[in-house]
């Protein structure tokens, strides 16, 4: 598909470094987001947790009857987010359950009720919407009552990221559409299905935070969802659209300021301090609805994806739904399914029990199957440095796992182990099949506990 | 309720795995890096064969039998897991073999080998550890115990059969030559010692080897197994490049140095020192640039300290070449950047994007 022509588009940019994973986005990018119903009968567990910051407390009681949108969960904190149930139904418990991080996390389980709200339309954004119309405050208090967080994966608070701080001015909102992981489909998908919110949020968001340039910023191996993103922006002012080339980890926040703004996000900074907030396309269409309708974050567009699923696809998906219940919903897994992902390939971590709720931040489900998976042996260090060559952060990961494997965290901190960003270039590159980034992750562990 | 906790029951059966991320991996492994290393090697290989004949077959096949079986016993000795497979063995065997005089004894090969992988790479812990080039190791001690043996140059028997019939003799006798970079260094000596002794001939010292780049570029000189062919060299090192099994930017400092440097004495004094050609295509050079510096174990990390260190080793071949005692002097290059590597990984360090997290 060819790209068209436009002035609003600029690029293409990238990034120096980085790998060229197989994209593997075929098993699902032409499947159409599907509508996911819960069953009567059927829980739902949405944790206090699902966001950086403070985790909320439940306003609900065992019991007691909950309505779609309820606010179950909340907290004072300035860096939070509340969460909402996601359907009618009754809370059957409130306890600590199954946590995607791998701990047991307080939360508020729902039992689905026989009647529930029609599904609500989430593609059309309405013709008549002025983002003037709104206030920053107003559009930042909206965004924190929807619990709107970063659906990339991180999960930091919306409304913190974009309040404005005198300090800090920002004068670009730059938005992350580039789905740089392989496999995952679901903010393409968003791009090509629901062009308008995403736009109409980014309008909000830059009112929000006082900024007077937003940049989309999507690969070039979605033209499709170039020319839909377009056609949404050819009416607009200050909204440009650029493309980046096709390389992982594009959509790292510092790698796509630095690509498209040629800025450095200083180490152990924030893209604020380069005047630019970063957004995903998920977030800014919840963002959209939450001003616009106070509609809050209760179903998010999530892949269910690789070869170990038998009816891979993309599905607008209840927060709280459980994860088995989803696999079910895309045909279930294969006989050779072997490991399960909450995320990509790159990133993703891997979940020992499907007893676990799709959260907010839950991009997509990959599922590997036993021929994807290649267990090999790690052979000694051959000092290559392919890893350096390729850590898009500029790091010496080889260094800083033979520091942590010798327990020399001073070393490893001093060869800046807190830069790194996981993104896993190194890991994939090594010949020697090192796990450098679980050495790193590892060594992370070990500076805290010692800071401790 | 009891219907879910059946299903999650069912559900559960099914062990997933579970690893830390990323789940996927590039192709590519160490053993396939030392293969295509070999591949590398191979058409200069073939060409050592077709000049020496048995001569060359013998020096490689006991250099290489004995890097793979002395990487088995230190193994062996040591109850670690055997390593022999993973084809680093072979490359240090192949590399010393092709820096070996074709005359060499078979034993003095093995005991060169025994000592390029015992001292220059298992008493460290083997493959990753060692700081200097095991195989050239293995080569300054055959150079510091059989200094004569290895400085006997036979020159290709493919030239020796056409100098026997023009002599009408039928004898066949290994011929011995200086090789070119040891006329070079002759005239150099010749011209000094001229000088000192007041003499003026008003000659040209070099003619001689200068004319012999051609010969050279195609390996028909004398000279260790390996050093003899450019071609085979540049052949094998493209594809290196090709493959990205090594970055251009050890061989490119090197050569780029040794002609920058050749260029200027060239230039300066052409009727003593020997023309740029010459010197790229001498000695062993070449096999140095593309094969014996691009050891990833002992070469820097970053891509500044390898051109660093690519320079420095360039600066001293010519050094050695022109100034030192010897005619060649790449072996001894190598091992001295080698030396330098852990503190040019120091010096080099590159700095994350964003600055050091202690800056802030």
């Amino acid at each position: 598909m060819a790209v068209t022509k436009s002035a609003k588009i600029i690029g293409k940019f990238t990034f120096k470094r980085g790998v060229h994973p197989p994209h593997r986005k075929k098993f699902s990018e032409d499947a159409g987001i599907r509508a996911v119903t819960l069953l009567a009968g059927s829980t739902v567990v949405v944790p206090m947790v699902q966001h950086i910051g403070a985790p909320n407390k439940p306003t609900v009681e065992k019991k007691q009857e909950v309505t779609a949108g309820q606010e179950i969960g909340s907290s004072e904190a300035f860096v939070s987010a509340p969460v909402h149930s996601p359907v009618n139904g009754v809370v059957q418990n409130v306890t600590a359950m199954n946590h995607p991080l791998g701990r047991k996390v307080l939360s508020v389980v729902i039992s689905v009720g026989e009647q529930q709200p029609d599904q609500q339309q989430w593609k059309q954004f309405p013709a008549d919407f002025d983002a003037q119309k709104y206030d920053s405050e107003t559009i930042i208090n909206a965004t924190r009552q929807a619990g709107v967080v970063g659906q990339g994966g991180a999960a930091f608070p919306t409304a913190v990221k974009l309040k404005p701080n005198p300090e800090k001015p920002v004068d670009t909102i730059l938005v992350n559409g580039c789905e740089c992981e392989p496999y995952l489909t679901s903010d393409h998908r968003l791009m090509i299905e629901a062009p308008g919110p995403i736009v109409a949020g980014l309008q909000l968001a830059m009112r929000a935070a006082g900024a007077t340039k937003g940049i989309i910023a999507i690969e070039d191996n979605k033209p499709d969802a170039i020319n839909s993103i377009l056609s949404c922006i050819k009416d607009t002012n200050q909204i440009q659209l650029a493309i980046c080339k096709t390389k992982y980890p594009q959509g790292g926040e510092k790698q796509l300021i630095n690509a498209v703004l040629k800025r450095v996000v200083p180490t152990g900074g924030l893209p604020l301090d380069v005047q630019v907030v970063v957004s995903n396309v998920g977030t800014l269409s919840s963002l959209a609805w939450a001003v616009v309708e106070n509609r809050p974050v209760t179903q998010r567009i999530v892949t269910v994806t690789g070869a170990g699923v038998k009816s891979p696809g993309n599905f607008r998906v209840p927060v709280g739904m459980m994860l088995s219940d989803l696999l079910e919903q895309a045909g279930g897994l294969t006989d050779d399914a072997e490991k399960v992902l909450l995320g990509g390939p790159m990133m993703g971590p891997s979940t020992p029990t499907l007893d676990v709720p799709i959260l907010k931040g839950t991009s997509g489900i990959t599922v590997l199957t036993s021929g994807d998976i290649k267990r090999q042996q790690a052979t000694a260090c051959v000092r290559c440095g392919r890893c350096v060559d390729y850590c898009p952060l500029k790091l010496v990961p080889t260094r800083i796992a033979h520091a942590v494997k010798a327990r020399d965290i001073e070393m490893a901190l001093d060869y800046d182990l807190l830069a790194c960003m996981e993104c896993g270039c190194c890991s994939y590159v090594c010949p020697a099949q090192i796990p450098l980034l679980q050495y790193l992750r590892a060594g992370k562990q070990f500076a805290r506990d010692i800071k401790k | 309720m009891a219907e879910q906790s059946d299903k999650s029951n069912k559900q559960d059966a099914k062990i997933l795995m579970v690893s830390s991320s990323p789940h996927l991996a590039e192709a590519g492994t160490s053993k396939r890096i030392m293969f295509e290393v070999v591949i590398g090697m191979l058409p200069a290989v073939a060409m050592s064969v077709y000049l020496f004949l048995d001569y060359a077959a013998v020096v490689l096949i006991s250099s290489v039998l004995a890097c793979v079986v002395t990487e088995w016993i230190f193994n062996a000795v040591r109850k670690r897991p055997q390593t022999t497979g993973d084809g680093s063995a072979i490359v240090t065997g192949l590399i010393l073999g092709l820096s070996l005089p074709p005359s060499l004894p078979w034993w003095a090969v093995v005991l060169g080998a025994v000592v390029a992988m015992g001292v220059g790479k298992m008493v460290f812990g083997g493959l990753g550890s060692n700081i200097f080039n095991p195989a050239m190791v293995g080569r300054a001690f055959l150079m510091a115990c059989f200094g004569m043996m290895m400085t006997t140059w036979t020159i290709p028997l493919l030239q020796q059969e056409t100098i026997i019939n023009e002599d009408g003799t039928e004898e066949v006798v290994a011929i011995t030559q200086a090789t070119p970079l040891g006329q070079a260094k002759a005239a150099i000596r010749a011209a000094a010692d001229d000088e000192k002794n007041n003499i003026d001939r008003n000659t040209c010292y070099t003619i001689e080897v200068d004319g012999q780049w051609k010969d050279m570029f195609m390996g028909n000189i004398s000279g260790s197994l390996g050093e003899t062919s450019t071609l085979c060299w540049l052949v094998g090192g493209l594809f290196l490049l090709f493959r990205r099994t090594i970055t251009y930017h050890i061989p490119l400092a090197i050569l780029a140095t040794v002609t920058f440097i050749s260029a200027i004495v060239w230039m300066i004094n052409p009727d003593v020192y020997a023309n740029p050609m010459v010197h790229l295509s001498g000695g062993g050079l070449m096999m140095c640039a593309f094969f014996i510096a691009t050891d990833p174990v002992t070469c820097p990390l970053s891509k500044l300290g390898r051109v660093i260190f690519g320079i420095g080793i360039g600066a001293l071949v010519m050094l050695i070449r022109l100034v030192g005692g010897y005619p060649e002097g790449v072996m001894y290059a190598v091992l001295l950047m080698n030396s330098v590597t852990p503190l040019l990984d120091r010096w080099t360090r590159p700095t994350p994007l964003g600055g050091h997290a202690g800056a802030n």
